[in-house]
């Protein structure tokens, strides 16, 4: 998982810088928001002159599935004090709640559960963090030939594809794929969260 | 200027976002439908995101055996399903890139 965790971090330094946003801002930025998806989205968007309050809903479409991932904490920690509540909440992410759920299902009665999350959440926070600093430093330093930019979608790839586990996830999946295709050139950047719509409805559709 | 507000507003979504569900409190109910509908939202968000950039170009669609990043993503699907890790996935959609683009 920390594999992964840093070349995604560095990808997202050296986009946001490459996107025009100084490199204080987006080391800044990486702490407050954490979440490189919508952080890389975002840079281009902004870097392309796009107005604030789209540029949020995007990010709010893209960071949808962190919803999810609280939904799914939820039971785990739904009796936690609020202060860490609050820190769970802060350090919901992909990898983390990855590698939490995995843990949970296998030991569910862990009366840990708090401080392996804690635990997974810094550990990966620092990580990133560290890397995404160090890609916003390097920023445009890298030769445009080495194609790093290529490395955002596959990260993405990398992160989508194992959550396809049944005939249901997989038709989310094809269904979102096909309409942001279809629906590129429509304004306002909505083919995203139109295909997300659509990938859910496919997904509610079939499911058992 | 307009950097600030993205960022503070991007914070704030983010946050409310992932705090949701943890914050509500313990006796609350979460329908069904809704529970249902937030497991296909990685999948099919995430997805959204890679997919265009792998067949356009600009606003052009590339679908062709002749765009190496349609061919490259192909290869990094293949290996993020074999393997589920993303070390291995970016790394071999990068090397594959660089080889169809070579061989194209």
């Amino acid at each position: 998982m920390l594999l992964g965790v840093a070349p995604f971090g560095l990808i997202t330094g050296v986009a946001m810088v490459a996107s025009g946003i100084p490199a204080a801002m987006a080391v800044l930025m990486s702490i407050t928001v954490f979440a490189g998806a919508s952080m890389i989205a975002s840079a281009q968007l902004l870097g392309s002159g796009t107005p604030v309050l789209l540029v949020l809903f995007a990010t709010l479409f893209i960071n949808l599935r962190f919803m999810m991932y609280s939904a799914s904490m939820r039971p785990h920690f739904a009796h936690a004090p609020l202060r860490w509540r609050l820190a769970v909440g802060y350090l919901v992410a992909d990898n983390v709640c990855g590698l939490s759920l995995g843990r949970f299902a296998d030991h569910p009665e862990d009366p840990a559960k708090l401080e392996f999350f804690l635990g997974v959440g810094l550990v990966i926070w620092i990580v990133w963090q560290l890397a995404a600093a160090a890609g916003a430093a390097i920023g445009a330093g890298l030769p445009a030939a080495w194609r790093l930019e290529f490395a955002a979608p596959l990260a993405f790839i990398a992160m989508s594809v194992p959550f396809i586990r049944d005939r249901a996830m997989l038709a989310a999946a094809l269904a979102s794929g096909v309409t942001v295709v279809l629906a590129h050139g429509l304004p306002l950047r909505l083919a995203v969260p139109l295909a997300a719509l659509t990938g859910i409805g496919a997904g509610l559709a079939l499911r058992k | 200027m307009s950097l600030w507000a993205a960022m503070i507003g991007m914070t704030l979504v983010t946050f409310a976002l992932r705090a949701s569900f943890l914050l509500l409190p313990p006796g609350v109910e979460t329908p069904e439908v809704v529970r249902r509908g937030l497991r296909y939202v990685p999948a099919a968000v995430l997805t959204a995101i890679w997919a265009p950039e792998l067949v356009f170009h600009g606003n052009d669609l590339q679908f062709s055996l002749e765009n190496e990043r349609l061919l490259a993503g192909a290869v990094a699907i293949a290996v993020a399903w074999r393997t589920r890790l993303t070390f291995a996935t970016i790394i071999s959609g990068l090397v594959a890139l660089h080889l169809f683009a070579w061989l194209i």
